[in-house]
């Protein structure tokens, strides 16, 4: 008798994860998303326990969503309802497995998603796809002392790279230290500050526009920011530990890796967008959405979560419990953990800007998003740490650029303008 | 009963075969991974590795630290298995206290130094404390290459004189005390002791400790990896770079093969320049 139950514990632990059986009625929530135990443990208890509906969440590797999204629709036998994923993962779903969402979008018309977040969720088909979701995405984060030396007139929720720059160059002329720091180590993301930040800032594109005047202009003003950067720099992964430590005073890195700082000491620091060049502010959303699979067994139910996880309320919920935040117009209750808040308001500030312009994660690269990474994270060695002829080495790693795109045949992403065929760099 | 001739081969068969399965294997497939290109053979890999960023630079400062950390390691390593020898009591302590560094992981000791050098680390402090230094300075940047280097140099030398010390003590026990007494009986001094007798004596070791010292050094990352980052790229570093982060297992084959290739020359130059004949040997 024991036997036998431990057994079927035994059995019902294996089959937790991919294959829990659904009550029927319940919507089966697929996702990429919060895959990590201890996040969808929180996730099911905090968030989908008291929601209106009923639903088993389910969590799958990315690579393999496709495949069952496919499999299923083949074998006539759709289990799953709701799919949260992310943007670039969604992407290849939009032709057969997602169905059309005006209906839900016209409905949720008054919960603030911004309009751009909600052109994307139509992953360019005219029909809303997805539904913004969650969100993470990279902010600015400085050190109290910093605030003195701002220059006059500057609004540090709207900073141009003009600014930016001399902010740094009054800390370091004041204090006789270079205290704006970058996540330019071999773990660092630096490679999505050129490519969501700097580019589409300057040339209001990333891949076709990589060697263009106007991109020459963004570099010189890098290299000329960077006389007043902390020289360690090249060293930094996480700028969390720099901005503890008191290396650095301003610092720009995904969210997700500056909230040490501020968990440890909320009061200590301030947080705000990243600076904005000529044509406009590049920002690079880590956009996850909800969509409704393409024969779902129950359509109605997922409407009626994707509209309950898009309330205020539970996007702040979300936030507090797991890395991401909301896509929605949220005011941040008094409750919120202080750290959360702080990257909350940042994100929120970047999202809403008048000028914001997004830029999204590669899509279609495979394998080669690292050589792609490769092409940005050489130009800035060679432009600015090694001081070579802008011009040259934009028309050397053009080349390079080039043969990437070709090797892979990806087709332009916002922000630059869509291609048939492999994207262009002009 | 005469020795059965299949017995040698079938002692060393484990080895062989282990040998087979974990280093001939791999190695015959990371050759033909960097030879692999589009539509079949070529020095495509090859030809990227030569035209990347950080090869010349990749190449310059591995052979820079080997040839600044291996003589200064041999040379340290010399002096402290003679003060061994001349040791009494207390010698296994001593010797156990120098081989600590043998015990620490690679990573571990870059970290270690990276405590002691990053711009708020204990030598920072230091010097802060003593009036020195009027905040945080960062040495560890490519701003800073000298002192960059010294300090990898320094860490490098630290964490693997141990291993050839203990080379050249198990060499020194080898050498038979009369030949010293000998000299000394003819009026030799300790340095022409040590010249024409323990050295000479200790070429084999030393071969060896060279060898496998400078093999190792041509492999140099976790400690570079660790104080440098990508500011003083190494060969090693750079195959790491290339199949980690740029996803290109060609090129990191390329890489791996090159770094064969000079750890096989520099084998057969020590095998060539310090051949002991074998009237010779101790």
């Amino acid at each position: 008798m024991k036997r036998r139950s431990l057994l079927a514990a035994g059995a019902g632990l294996l089959a937790a994860p991919g294959f829990a059986r659904a009550q029927s009625g319940d919507v089966v929530f697929l996702s990429t998303q919060l895959r990590p135990v201890e996040e969808a443990t929180r996730l099911r208890n905090a968030i989908l326990r008291p929601a209106p509906v009923q639903s088993t969440f389910v969590t799958e590797e990315p690579q393999n969503l496709t495949v069952r999204m496919r499999a299923e629709a083949q074998a006539g036998r759709r289990t799953v309802s709701l799919v949260g994923a992310l943007h670039g993962e969604l992407q290849p779903l939009a032709a057969d497995s997602l169905d059309a969402l005006d209906d839900v979008a016209a409905q949720l018309a008054d919960r603030g998603i911004p309009q751009n977040l909600l052109e994307l969720g139509k992953l360019g088909t005219g029909q809303q796809r997805y539904i913004p979701w969650m969100q993470a995405t990279y902010i600015m984060a400085a050190h109290r002392r910093a605030l003195e030396f701002l220059p006059a007139g500057a609004d540090i929720n709207a900073l141009s790279y003009d600014q930016l720059r001399a902010w740094a160059a009054a800390i370091q002329q004041r204090t006789n230290q270079r205290r704006l720091g970058f996540p330019a180590g071999p773990r660092g993301l630096m490679a999505r500050f050129f490519q969501g930040y700097l580019y589409p800032s300057y040339t209001g594109g990333v891949v076709r526009t990589f060697r263009s005047a106007e991109a020459e202009q963004g570099w010189a003003a890098l290299k000329a920011t960077w006389a007043h950067v902390a020289p360690a720099s090249t060293t930094y992964n996480f700028m969390q530990e720099p901005l503890m430590a008191g290396e650095v005073w301003i610092a720009f890195d995904h969210v997700a890796r500056l909230m040490d700082a501020l968990r440890a000491a909320p009061g200590d620091y301030v947080t705000f967008p990243a600076p904005a060049g000529p044509m406009g502010r590049g920002y690079m959303p880590v956009i996850a959405g909800l969509g409704i699979a393409r024969g779902a067994p129950n359509r109605a139910g997922a409407a009626q979560l994707i509209e309950y996880l898009s309330r205020p309320a539970t996007q702040l919920r979300l936030a507090a419990e797991t890395g991401f935040f909301p896509v929605v117009r949220a005011e941040l209750p008094a409750d919120l953990p202080p750290a959360v808040r702080l990257a909350a308001s940042a994100i929120g500030a970047t999202q809403s800007a008048r000028d914001a312009k997004v830029s999204l994660l590669p899509v279609g690269l495979g394998d080669k998003g690292g050589e792609f990474n490769k092409v940005y994270m050489d130009s800035f060695q060679r432009i600015v740490l090694r001081n070579e002829n802008i011009r040259t080495v934009l028309d050397a790693e053009a080349a390079n650029l080039r043969a990437v795109m070709n090797a892979t045949a990806a087709p332009c992403w916002s922000p630059d303008a869509a291609s048939d065929g492999a994207c262009p760099v002009a | 009963m005469a020795p059965k001739p299949w017995v040698p081969y079938l002692l060393i068969a484990p080895a062989v075969l282990f040998l087979g399965a974990l280093f001939l294997l791999p190695l015959v497939q990371t050759l033909v991974l960097s030879l692999q290109g589009e539509g079949g053979l070529s020095f495509a890999n090859y030809a990227r590795m030569l035209g990347d960023l950080n090869f010349a630079d990749a190449l310059r400062n591995t052979f820079l630290l080997t040839l600044v950390v291996v003589p200064v390691q041999i040379a340290l390593a010399l002096l402290m298995a003679t003060m061994i020898a001349r040791i009494g009591a207390g010698r296994d302590l001593v010797l156990w206290v120098w081989v600590i560094p043998l015990a620490i992981s690679d990573l571990a000791a870059g970290l270690a130094w990276l405590a002691i050098l990053q711009s708020t680390g204990y030598l920072n402090s230091v010097l802060f404390a003593l009036g020195l230094l009027d905040g945080p300075t960062p040495w560890l940047t490519q701003e800073t290459p000298v002192v960059l280097f010294i300090g990898i140099a320094l860490a490098e030398i630290w964490r693997a004189t141990a291993i050839v010390l203990v080379i050249l003590v198990a060499g020194m026990q080898l050498i038979p005390k009369e030949f010293g007494e000998a000299a000394e009986v003819f009026g030799a001094s300790p340095w022409q002791r040590f010249r024409r007798v323990t050295l000479p004596l200790l070429k084999p070791s030393i071969q060896s400790a060279l060898i496998l010292r400078t093999v190792l050094a041509f492999e140099v990352f976790a400690v570079v990896y660790a104080l440098g980052g990508r500011n003083f790229p190494v060969l090693v570093g750079e195959a790491y770079v290339w199949q980690g982060e740029n996803q290109n297992t060609g090129v990191a084959a390329a890489y791996a093969a090159l770094i064969m290739l000079i750890s096989m020359l520099a084998t057969f130059v020590y095998l060539r320049v310090l051949r002991t004949p074998r009237e010779q040997m101790a």
